[in-house]
C-alpha cells in the first residue's frame, strides 16, 4: 500500500515510537520568534540546559512587534537576540533585515520537500506548501527542539482536498481556503494534515499555495500540504542549484515526497472551485463565512493588508491593480505591511508603494503588528477592520474589534468603497 | 505528583480559542506568574465573570468541543496552571493546546458528549467538583449530594508527560 507525504516524512524521520502511537521525530528546521521563544530560553536557563541541538538548523527572527514599542517587549527582542548571539545561530533576522517568519523563511529557501518543521507558533503549517511536514507546537515543544532536534507527534491522519476546476476572476487561494474552512469547520481537520491536491492547487503559485496551507490551523489541521512540482523546483532554484545538475533532477529528487497514488486517506473531499465566488467572514470564528454579495455594504473603519496569509508581493500586485488610481474612502483608515523587507522593495521598485499611498495607505515596516493587536492598527471598541490576515477571534485585533478575513482583493475594493465590497467590478 | 481536582468552572460553549483565554496583548509578559489576573478575560459567556469567585476558586474546567484552538500560545496552559486549574476536561482539542497541557504535567481529558452532559447537569451545584485519578484514569463528578464515577482514554505518552512533570526532562535525558 502506498503512502502519504506525510506518513514518508514521518517513516524517514522518525527517531523513536516511545508508545504505541506516539512518534518521536527528527526536526529539520526549528523556528523562533521574539513571543514565544524568550520564556523557553528562560525556562532552559534556569534548567541549566541552556543549549542548542545545532545552530545550523536553527532560525530566528524578531516579527511580531518590531521595532519595539516599549520596554517589554525590547526585553523579549533583547532575550532572543542575546541567545541567537550567544549560541552563533547565523540565520538570525533583526531589525532592517526581518519579516513575518511565515514569509520569510521562505523566503530565504529554508523549506524543502520532505523536510519536518516545528515553531513555537501555530501558523507553522504554512511550509507544508513546499512538500513539508510543518507544525505548530508550544513552548514546551519548541525548548525540545532547540535543545535535541526532535519533536513527538501522534502520527496525524491525512485528509486529501481535490480542489477541481479553475478559479474564476477575483477569486483567490484566500477565498478557497476560508471556503473549505467554511464547509469542514474549524475543528474539521484536528489531528489532521490536510493535502490540497488538484488542477487548481497544480496552477497556483507558491505564493498562493503558503495562503492555502497558511490557514489548515484554522480548520484545526496540524499541517498543510502541497505537492512538490515544477513551481516548488521553481521557487528554490536559486537555493538548491549547486545540489542539483538540472531541474529535472531536482524535480526527480523532490518528487520522491509527493503522496503515492495508492495512498491510504482519512477522507477525500472533491471541491469544484469553478462556481467560488469571492467570500468574506462575518463572526468571530473563521468558519463563519459567507459570499462577498451576502454582506456587500457593511461598514468599516479599517482596511489592513499584511500578515503571513497575505503580505506576499503578488498579493500586494492584486491589491494594487484595484487601488490604481482610487482613493481610501473618506473616513476609512488603510494599513500596509508588506510582510518582508524583499517583498517591501520589489514592491516599491514596482511602483506599487507608489499606488498604495497615492491611495492615502500607511506603509508600515514588515511586522505581524495589527495582525494579533499588539502594534501598527490595533482597533478601538466597536471598530470594524476589512483583513487579510487569518483570525477574526473575539479581542484578535483590538479588544471589542470586529475582523472581517478576506483577500487582498476584496479587501481592495472594500477599501475604495469603505463598506465590504465585490472585486470583481474593479477586475 | 500533582493532584488533579476541586471546584469546577463548567464553560458551556465549543471552541474557546486561546485568544479568549489570554488576549494576545499580554504575551510580553516574561513570567508565568505576570498571566495571573489576565485569565479567560475576553470570554464573554453569560453568566461568567473571569474575576468572579467561580473563576477563582476552579481547579477543574469543564467545557464542549475543540477546546483551546487558534494560537499555539503556551500562555494558554500556564494562565490556567498559575491560577490553580491543572485539568480541563472537554469532548475535544485543539491538537497544539492539548500537546501542551501534557508538556506542561497538566491534564486535558476528552469524554464523549453524553458524559460531559452529565457533568453539566452538576452546573447548577455549587459544591460540584471533580477529582481525578491519571493512574487510574477515572474521574469522580460531586455535588448536590451525588457521585459518580467515569473512566476515561488517555494516551500511555500523554500518561507518562504528566506522571513525569513534563517533557523537558523526559526529552533530555532520553534523546
Ligand atoms: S502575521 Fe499574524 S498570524 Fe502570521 S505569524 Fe504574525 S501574528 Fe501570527
Amino acid at each position: 500500500m502506498g503512502k502519504t507525504t506525510a506518513e514518508k516524512i514521518f517513516a524517514s524521520h522518525l527517531v523513536d515510537e516511545p508508545f504505541a502511537g506516539t512518534k518521536v521525530l527528527r526536526i529539520d528546521v526549528v523556528m523562533c520568534h521574539e513571543i514565544t521563544t524568550p520564556i523557553a530560553i528562560a525556562d532552559l536557563m534556569e534548567r541549566g540546559k541552556d543549549r542548542v541541538f545545532d545552530g545550523s538548523h536553527i532560525k530566528a527572527v524578531i516579527d511580531h512587534v518590531t521595532p519595539s514599542k516599549d520596554s517589554k517587549t525590547a526585553t523579549q527582542a533583547k532575550i532572543l537576540r542575546d541567545w541567537a548571539h550567544r549560541h552563533a545561530i547565523k540565520d538570525f533576522f533583526d531589525v532592517g533585515a526581518n519579516g513575518v517568519c511565515h514569509a520569510l523563511f521562505p523566503e530565504k529557501g529554508f523549506i524543502h520537500p520532505g523536510y519536518t518543521v516545528i515553531m513555537g507558533d501555530s501558523h507553522t503549517c504554512t511550509h507544508g506548501a513546499f512538500g513539508a511536514f510543518s507544525a505548530g507546537v508550544g513552548t514546551t515543544d519548541l525548548e525540545v527542539g532547540i535543545l535535541k532536534g526532535v519533536c513527538a507527534f501522534r502520527e496525524p491522519k491525512t485528509i486529501r482536498f481535490n480542489l477541481n476546476g479553475t478559479l474564476q476572476k477575483g477569486v483567490y487561494a484566500k477565498d478557497v481556503i476560508l471556503h473549505i474552512i467554511g464547509q469542514i469547520g474549524v475543528n474539521g481537520a484536528t489531528d489532521r494534515v490536510m493535502e490540497f491536491r488538484g488542477p487548481v492547487v497544480d496552477a497556483m503559485t507558491m505564493e498562493s499555495r503558503m495562503t492555502l496551507c497558511n490557514m489548515a490551523i484554522e480548520a484545526g489541521g496540524t499541517s498543510g500540504i502541497c505537492m512538490p512540482d515544477m513551481t516548488t523546483v521553481d521557487f528554490l532554484w536559486e537555493f538548491i542549484r549547486d545540489e542539483y545538475a538540472t531541474k529535472e533532477a531536482a524535480l526527480a529528487a523532490f518528487s520522491r515526497w509527493r503522496s503515492d497514488d495508492d495512498a491510504e486517506y482519512d477522507k477525500v473531499i472533491d471541491i469544484d472551485i469553478s462556481a467560488l465566488a469571492p467570500v468574506v467572514t462575518f463572526g468571530y470564528k473563521p468558519d463563519q463565512v459567507k459570499t462577498v454579495g451576502e454582506l456587500a455594504g457593511t461598514p468599516i473603519d479599517q482596511v489592513y493588508l499584511g500578515s503571513c496569509t497575505n503580505g506576499r508581493l503578488e498579493d500586494l500586485r492584486i491589491a494594487a491593480r484595484i487601488l490604481s488610481g482610487k482613493k481610501l474612502a473618506p473616513g476609512v483608515r488603510g494599513i500596509l505591511s508588506p510582510a518582508t523587507p524583499k517583498i517591501y522593495k520589489d514592491a516599491m521598485n514596482e511602483g506599487l508603494i507608489d499606488i498604495f499611498m497615492d491611495a492615502g495607505f500607511c506603509v508600515t515596516n514588515p511586522t505581524c503588528g495589527a495582525c494579533l493587536g499588539m502594534s501598527n492598527g490595533v482597533l478601538a471598541d466597536g471598530e470594524t477592520c476589512a483583513s487579510t490576515t487569518n483570525r477574526n477571534f473575539m479581542g484578535r485585533m483590538g479588544k471589542g474589534g470586529m475582523v472581517h478575513l478576506m483577500s487582498p482583493a476584496t479587501s481592495a475594493a472594500t477599501a475604495i468603497e469603505g463598506k465590504i465590497a465585490d472585486p470583481r467590478k474593479y477586475l | 505528583m500533582k493532584t488533579f481536582g476541586g471546584p469546577v468552572l463548567f464553560l458551556d460553549r465549543s471552541d474557546i480559542n486561546t485568544d479568549e483565554i489570554i488576549p494576545a496583548k499580554y504575551l510580553t509578559e516574561i513570567t508565568k506568574q505576570d498571566l495571573k489576573p489576565y485569565i479567560l478575560e475576553d470570554l464573554k459567556l453569560p453568566g461568567f465573570d473571569p474575576k468572579g469567585e467561580k473563576t477563582k476558586a476552579a481547579r477543574v474546567i469543564v467545557s464542549r468541543a475543540n477546546f483551546g484552538c487558534g494560537s499555539s500560545r503556551e500562555h494558554a496552559p500556564w494562565v490556567f496552571e498559575v491560577n490553580g486549574i491543572t485539568a480541563v476536561i472537554a469532548e475535544s482539542f485543539a491538537r497544539i493546546f492539548r500537546q501542551n497541557m501534557f508538556n506542561c504535567g497538566m491534564a486535558a481529558i476528552e469524554l464523549p458528549k453524553e458524559q460531559l452532559d452529565l457533568l453539566f447537569s452538576h452546573a447548577g451545584n455549587a459544591d460540584a467538583a471533580i477529582s481525578i485519578d491519571i493512574e487510574a484514569q477515572t474521574l469522580t463528578a460531586s455535588g448536590g449530594g451525588k457521585q459518580k464515577v467515569f473512566t476515561f482514554d488517555i494516551s500511555p505518552f500523554d500518561k507518562a508527560l504528566v506522571l513525569a512533570g513534563g517533557w523537558v526532562d523526559y526529552a533530555d535525558s532520553k534523546y
